[in-house]
């Protein structure tokens, strides 16, 4: 058998675990799992791949381009996340690391009267007011809610479905 | 049935109840919607995600 050329499939473990820094990282106080925050956002906004950060102040300032309403917070809500990021080879020659929230991200008892699409995903823990670094973005049909609830239900943590992941090619 | 409204909790007899679903490759999204003459006092949501994009890491060749 041939050698191949390949990132290996357990860096992609390992870059959801922040074990590899090929430039200057933050310094950690602890080896636990950073907090991440899910802040739903506008229909007429405009996030995608180039959004950096949640640009608002978790708990007290919407970010441009976020919803606001009745018992929504600034900032949306906390992710459970109670799964390890896996990597495991889909194929002899390639890999797939992922990674899916534990639980249902659930906004109680809102009223967001303005259309909205999409859902932010970022760090709190390496962040601050003004600047959490964003993980992603993922949208689903516009939605608005009155004096009900909005629940988004994570797809299966699996390496075809998972939130996030990544794969060597 | 209470139903948490615009007006407070009310009992459901009182209202008009609308559902829909949508289901496509991205979601599978489901809504409830109670009325009240003909004023929305309560919606609520609740989207399943399917899917997510995939992030491609590639090593180069060297040389």
């Amino acid at each position: 058998m041939a050698n191949s050329q390949s990132m290996v499939t357990g860096f992609l473990g390992k870059v959801l675990t922040a074990t590899h820094n090929f430039g200057v990282a933050p310094v950690r106080g602890t080896t636990a799992a950073d907090t991440f925050n899910a802040a739903l956002l506008l229909a007429s906004g405009t996030f995608n791949a180039s959004s950096t950060n949640y640009t608002g102040t978790v708990g007290s300032v919407t970010m441009s381009g976020e919803v606001s309403g009745t018992n929504y917070t600034a900032g949306g809500v906390a992710i459970t996340n109670a799964n390890v990021p896996v990597a495991t080879n889909s194929s002899p020659t390639a890999g797939v690391g992922y990674w899916t929230p534990s639980a249902s991200v659930v906004y109680t008892n809102v009223t967001l009267t303005t259309s909205f699409d999409a859902v932010m995903i970022y760090n709190v823990t390496q962040g601050s007011a003004g600047a959490y670094p964003a993980v992603s973005i993922h949208t689903f049909g516009a939605q608005t809610i009155t004096a009900g609830n909005f629940t988004l239900t994570m797809p299966s943590n699996t390496t075809s479905t998972a939130l996030l992941r990544l794969s060597t090619t | 049935m209470l139903v948490n409204t615009i007006h407070g909790e009310m009992d459901d007899s009182l209202l008009v109840k609308k559902e829909g679903s949508l289901d496509n490759d991205i979601e599978s999204t489901t809504w409830v919607e109670y009325w009240l003459d003909d004023v929305l006092v309560h919606r609520s949501v609740h989207v399943t995600l399917k899917t997510s994009p995939l992030s491609a890491l590639e090593a180069a060749s060297i040389g």
